[in-house]
């Protein structure tokens, strides 16, 4: 793909002004250089990284396979899942939305909507890996959280690129291979609610979100959406309060823009 | 729920999540200069993670309720303060939820 260079929004006056601003990724990536002095990080070290969130988390799909069998869907049905979404996330969403007796369509607008976020990734994957657009069609399969956070974490094109494929590849297969052990597993155990594994799906949801309250704004944004989910639970169709909750983020920033106007 | 509607949630969203992921990967970057898409970007996922977490922890069948969920996701949150690994926090949330129950919680 030919870079694109674009025109800064208004441009500088003088000779001495200051260069244009960087986009995010590339701002990421400045810091994370000085983060780690001037080497630039070994490819190995960045396979290790890869391989440690790869496994990780890839070994959760066992708690997929198990959540939706418990949710009543067949062995087919979890294994298609996990091999065409690959979205954790939704995929969770999608079983419990289902368990809960939402109609095919709220579930699957329910995960869609929080596939949403891997759009946004892949718009900052985009810039960062530079990928050629013949190859576009095949990565975007893998354009998910984990990958995502590995990418953006390296410090160089070459070192997101590896992150990403790493993460990728072990990803993909483990998840695909836990969640048949997990599906195959819950058919075995009979009632997985016994053994806890209905905490699974919110555990994993944590575990995801907690990296991303960083500032007020992050935790308003949490809290209202929390808010807003469990208080629509009650009274509007399953699937349907989540969209709602959704809201959180455009309300949280538009009271925000307010309060700067105001000051 | 018809294995008939089943698959037709999984169809859809086979094919939503799959747009989504290309489109990320496909719109233009000049996209990315606009400061409100980067600031929507980072907390839409914010709020549906926070929204699923909290329904997926404290609901059954559409209502309200408390039980040994509860127990396990606070310790999924301990977990995650004192930095343990992402498979760690989930087996702590699973182990913890599993014993409460058994305990009559």
């Amino acid at each position: 793909m030919a870079e694109q260079s674009i025109p800064p929004a208004a441009p500088p006056t003088g000779a001495t002004a200051p260069p244009t601003e960087p986009v995010a990724c590339a701002d990421e990536a400045s810091r994370a250089r000085t983060d780690h002095a001037d080497a630039p990080k070994p490819d190995r070290a960045v396979v290790r990284d890869s391989l440690g969130v790869g496994v990780a988390v890839g070994l959760s799909g066992f708690a997929f396979g198990v959540t939706s069998v418990g949710a009543g869907l067949d062995l087919l049905q979890t294994c298609a899942l996990s091999l065409l979404v690959f979205t954790g996330a939704s995929q969770f969403a999608l079983v419990g939305a289902l368990a809960a007796g939402g109609n095919p369509f709220t579930a699957a607008a329910g995960a869609f909507f929080l596939g949403t976020r891997n759009a946004f990734y892949g718009l900052r994957l985009s810039q960062l890996l530079a990928l050629p657009r013949a190859v576009r069609p095949f990565g975007a399969h893998w354009v998910i959280d984990e990958t995502t956070a590995v990418a953006l974490a390296q410090p160089t094109r070459r070192a997101a690129r590896i992150g990403f494929t790493v993460t990728g590849l072990t990803l993909y297969v483990l998840w695909n291979l836990t969640t048949l052990v997990g599906a195959l597993g819950a058919e075995a155990i009979g009632d997985t609610d016994a053994w806890g594994l209905d905490a699974a799906g919110p555990a994993v949801f944590l575990a995801l979100l907690a990296p991303m309250l960083r500032s007020t704004t992050e935790r308003a944004v949490a809290g209202l959406a929390v808010v807003l989910g469990l208080g629509f639970l009650p009274v509007l169709p399953a699937g349907v309060p989540v969209l709602v909750a959704a809201l959180a983020a455009p309300a949280v920033l538009w009271l925000r823009g307010r309060k700067e106007v105001r000051r | 729920m018809s294995a008939t509607a089943v698959w037709i949630a999984i169809g859809l969203t086979t094919l939503g999540c799959y747009l989504l992921k290309l489109g990320g990967l496909l719109v233009p970057a000049e996209t990315l200069e606009r400061p409100l898409v980067q600031r929507l970007a980072a907390l839409l996922p914010v709020a549906l993670l926070a929204a699923l977490t909290a329904q997926q922890t404290f609901s059954a069948d559409g209502a309200l309720v408390v039980d040994a969920r509860g127990a396990g996701l606070a310790a999924a949150a301990l977990a995650l303060v004192l930095r343990a690994p992402f498979l760690v926090v989930v087996g702590v949330a699973v182990a913890v939820t599993a014993v409460v129950r058994a305990l009559g919680g």
